[in-house]
């Protein structure tokens, strides 16, 4: 009944498991027991296939707070079924490489239950419906993302790069976060398909082009766009099978599902369509001549996989044309960049999985992953030569392989653009092609860097560290499965086409009945193919040319990258932030108490006199009792003696005396609960106190001049006064009824007599639990806080 | 070991027991009457501390193998699912319900899913306070 949300449930759930498990697995490895989870996944969510194939929707909610709107609601339409797919296969076949990649001194436990963590995370973002879900889940993937890239936390380069993808990604999430309420406060609702449903009504509405704007900066951080692309290189520091599945197939991915998704609430509108395009066009040219530079093959990849996520970035930009039009043969003609945008996106997972998996197999079996290094491995690596063949000439768009269909329909996309006859593309769209083109013949040379340099020329045995032989069959089975699809997708695409992508295309663009695309591999001698001519041609020539260009990569000059900038933005920040706290935390308490003081009076007592909210009016006070007043002579009374005590211990005394007070005035106004407590807090205060004299320096009269007594006193009497006026004024001026009248039919309400209680556990009991979390996050910080001993024996983990 | 320990032990050791079945008390008695999780959870909290205040805490630790960090965590976990348990049952998040019951020696009794939100929160406090001034006390 649940099943779709139990399925974003399972990984986390297992998650909670494999600390109880692991110990007992014995010599079974870990691994085999999680590839359970992504194996069962997979097969319900191939189930759905053929419900989802036939337009149908599926959808369930699990009510979590409906009074602000806020439910878990699953929605699986073709879209989301794709990336689910994607997640729950993917991660199959990941789980079971890892089985042979990780070395036996890895952690298993923290690296399953991070990817875990990951895999449930990512399927809730690609099935929420919810906007704020969606959020939670989003930022969920940032951090396993982060602690799978720190893995191997000993590394510098590790915790650099975890921290960086962090910062990155997570800033861009809050920028969304931002979108989300911009949304929300339009259109009244968190749910997608409502928004999608109503936000023809607010073209005009201020918070339109804002909101977009923030959604985009969440798409673009998250999956590596100019210019914040600079996190993904460094995110290469994780295990090769995390980069295959996270940092290419899947997490990356979410920005351009987050994209898709808000088409058609944003796409038909020309800001986005030059945003999207463009900013796609960029990264694709940006990622692909930084690729061809790299000499880690790791680094090369990851480029690419920027530069690919670029095109199928530009891809959804283009085909956001087709909402402008609406349902007729334009519509349709732009839809097709679209449906091109989804099979890529099919594509490059699994022909980035199978080259990451190489690379894995290479670093793996020779020790290096330096192609300067690296040569002649044709011979020795036979197998994984084969899947880098097959991988790399899918990447580079060669015939026979799905990446060349794909390809293909970028170019048909791209050139379809440049005669758009909306949103001045008449004039500018031409560009379009010409990067496309441009940013292939790039990826075509790296392609060819990525196979010949590491597979061909002379072996380099003597510089590599280990025996060269391909390795145990197990680690082959992954990448081979990616194989067969890359090469299966070329000769049945519509399978996939007809299957999957086209309802996928439809909730996209729903009002566009007539996209009803169909994949051809051969179209004739048009463009697009001798587009492809052309950058086999150019691109071979590049490549056999390559040391006498190679120069060009030097003119930019050093420390003009966006990553120098990152970095001494981050010192700066540090260095800022370090002068400013240095300048007001002085250890001195007196000052903290003026700066707290002080800052109090100001604001909520210059908000009492300027919104005019001051007014006294004691005619409907009960009278004062003779306990009354001579408790509050006690209390001031003990409150002024505090100013001349002479040692600690009458202070504390002293101090107790006005906590007891307290209490005892809760005890005439009939609240015997909040007597209670205070009456316990005191004690538990007192028992502090006394644990903290150990500590304290000796009682000495402060020595201060006039002039700070002054101040302090002036500060001190301020601040009284401000809380007797809000005090009193509270309880004079009525601004609105009354709601304690509610509470008092606890008994039918909430089954208990004692209101307090009913109203900490049942009617506000969400106010409850974030309390005690707070309370616990506090009692973890004084722990840590005690236990920290700065200086010796901490950091010998930094530097290496 | 002076007089005023030997005193002191003594008189602790019954009072411990009063005011841990006070709080015991008070967490049940919070559904009518003044009382709660809250309460419940320093007055139980504070029969600790004056364990750990006329013993030493190697011998309570010993008596009472306790970590109260633990049990802190566990005290919010408690709390948050059975917040998240209705939401399978078709109510919202920390959606509460109670029904009466006949039961053999209490006869009919009134059984609230708040209790169990309400001993997370108690947990919560105990651990809290006593991991507090328990790390408080340690430090050298």
């Amino acid at each position: 009944m649940y099943l779709l949300i139990l399925a974003i449930l399972v990984p986390f759930f297992f998650t909670a498991f494999i600390p109880l498990i692991h110990n007992r697995v014995g010599s079974i490895h870990l691994g085999w027991l999680v590839l359970v989870v992504p194996l069962v996944l997979f097969s319900i969510f191939v189930v759905q296939v053929p419900t989802i194939s036939n337009s149908d929707t599926l959808m369930q909610t699990v009510h979590w707070i409906p009074s602000l709107g806020i439910n878990f609601t699953v929605y699986l339409d073709g879209l989301s079924l794709i990336m689910a797919l994607l997640i729950t296969g993917m991660g199959a076949l990941v789980v079971l490489y890892s089985i042979y990649y990780l070395s036996p001194s890895d952690s298993f436990p923290h690296f399953y239950a991070y990817l875990l963590l990951f895999m449930g995370a990512m399927l809730g973002v690609v099935l929420s419906d919810n906007l704020l879900v969606l959020y939670v889940f989003w930022e969920l993937t940032s951090i396993s993302s982060f602690l799978l890239i720190a893995f191997w936390y000993h590394r510098k380069n590790s915790r650099y790069g975890a921290q960086k993808s962090l910062l990155i990604t997570v800033f861009g999430g809050l920028g969304m976060l931002a979108g989300f309420l911009m949304l929300h406060s339009m259109t009244g609702t968190f749910s997608i398909r409502e928004i999608v449903a109503t936000i023809g009504q607010y073209p005009e509405h201020a918070l339109f082009y804002p909101a977009m704007f923030l959604i985009l900066l969440g798409a673009f951080t998250k999956s590596a766009q100019f210019p914040f692309h600079i996190w993904l290189p460094d995110a290469m520091e994780a295990p090769t099978p995390v980069s295959a599945y996270l940092h290419s197939a899947t997490m990356v991915k979410a920005g351009i599902y987050l994209v898709a998704r808000f088409t058609p609430v944003f796409g038909g509108n020309a800001a986005w369509f030059w945003t999207v395009t463009l900013v796609g066009l960029v990264t694709l040219f940006w990622g692909a001549y930084c690729a061809v530079r790299q000499t880690d093959l790791k680094a090369l990849l990851a480029y690419s996989t920027i530069s690919q996520l670029g095109l199928i970035m530009s891809l959804f930009g283009l085909g956001s044309a087709a909402l402008h039009f609406g349902d007729g043969e334009q519509g349709a003609l732009y839809g097709l960049a679209i449906f091109a945008a989804l099979f890529h996106m099919v594509n490059h997972s699994t022909f980035k999985g199978a080259l990451f998996m190489v690379v894995g197999i290479v670093d793996h079996q020779v020790g290096t992953r330096d192609i300067r290094r690296l040569g002649g491995l044709m011979a020795a690596l036979p197998i994984t030569f084969t899947f880098a063949v097959i991988g790399s000439f899918s990447m580079a768009g060669l015939p026979f392989l799905n990446g060349f269909l794909s390809k293909e329909m970028f170019f048909t996309a791209s050139v379809n653009a440049a005669s758009l006859p909306i949103f001045g593309a008449s004039t500018w769209g031409i560009v379009i092609p010409i990067i496309a083109w441009i940013a292939s013949v790039l990826t075509f040379v790296y392609c060819m860097i990525f196979v010949f340099r590491t597979f061909f020329g002379t072996p380099q045995s003597k510089k590599a560290d280990r025996k060269q032989v391909e390795p145990t069959l197990g680690m082959l089975v992954s990448p081979a499965i990616l194989c067969v699809f890359i090469i299966g997708l070329f000769f049945a695409p519509n399978l996939l086409g007809d299957h999957l992508l086209r309802p996928a295309l439809n909730g996209i663009i729903p009002e566009i009945s007539g996209a009803t695309p169909h994949i051809y591999a051969w179209h004739g001698f048009n463009t697009e193919l001798f587009m492809t001519l052309g950058i086999v041609i150019v691109g071979s020539a590049l490549y056999l040319t390559f040391r006498s260009w190679i120069k060009i990569f030097r003119l930019q000059p050093a420390g003009w990258t966006f990553t120098a900038l990152y970095n001494s933005f981050l010192k700066n920040l540090k260095r800022a932030s370090n002068w400013i706290t240095t300048h007001y935390m002085t250890g001195h308490l007196p000052s903290y108490f003026a700066y707290i003081f002080m800052f109090f009076i100001l604001a909520a007592g210059g908000a009492l006199i300027f919104t005019g909210a001051l007014s006294i009016d004691l005619t409907s006070d009960s009278p004062i009792s003779v306990y009354e007043g001579l408790l509050t002579a006690v209390m001031a009374i003990a409150a002024i003696s505090i100013l001349f005590a002479k040692s600690h211990l009458a202070a504390v005394l002293l101090n107790g005396v006005l906590g007891f007070s307290i209490a005892i005035f809760f005890v005439l106004f009939r609240a015997p609960d909040l007597a209670l407590t205070q009456l316990v807090i005191e004690t538990v205060t007192t028992v502090l106190f006394l644990l903290c004299f150990l500590f304290l320096p000796e009682w000495t009269a402060e020595d201060s001049s006039k002039r700070t007594k002054f101040r302090n006193a002036f500060i001190a009497i301020g601040a009284g006064v401000t809380i007797t006026l809000i005090g009193l004024t509270v309880n004079s001026g009525k601004l609105f009824e009354s709601i304690s009248g509610y509470f008092e039919n606890s008994y039918e309400l909430a089954g208990g007599d004692n209101i307090v209680n009913a109203i900490l556990g049942d009617f506000r009991a969400f106010d409850t639990m974030l309390e005690s979390l707070v309370l616990f996050i506090a009692g973890l910080g004084v722990y840590t806080l005690i236990r920290l001993k700065l200086g010796k024996g901490s950091g010998k983990d930094e530097h290496q | 070991m002076n007089i005023n320990d030997v005193i002191l032990k003594t008189v602790s050791k019954a009072v411990v027991l009063i005011i841990l079945t006070f709080g015991i008390y008070l967490f049940f008695s919070g559904h009518n009457h003044p009382g709660g999780g809250f309460i419940g959870g320093l007055v139980i909290a504070s029969a600790f501390v004056l364990m750990f205040l006329s013993y030493d805490s190697e011998t309570v630790s010993e008596a009472l193998p306790i970590d109260f960090k633990k049990l802190s965590g566990l005290g919010v976990l408690l709390a948050m699912s059975s917040g998240i348990a209705p939401m399978f049952l078709g109510g919202a998040f920390l959606s509460q319900s109670f029904g009466y019951f006949d039961l053999p020696i209490f006869g009919k009794t009134e059984l609230a899913t708040v209790t169990i939100f309400e001993a997370g929160i108690a947990l919560t406090v105990i651990g809290v306070v006593v991991n507090i001034i328990l790390s408080i006390s340690e430090d050298e």
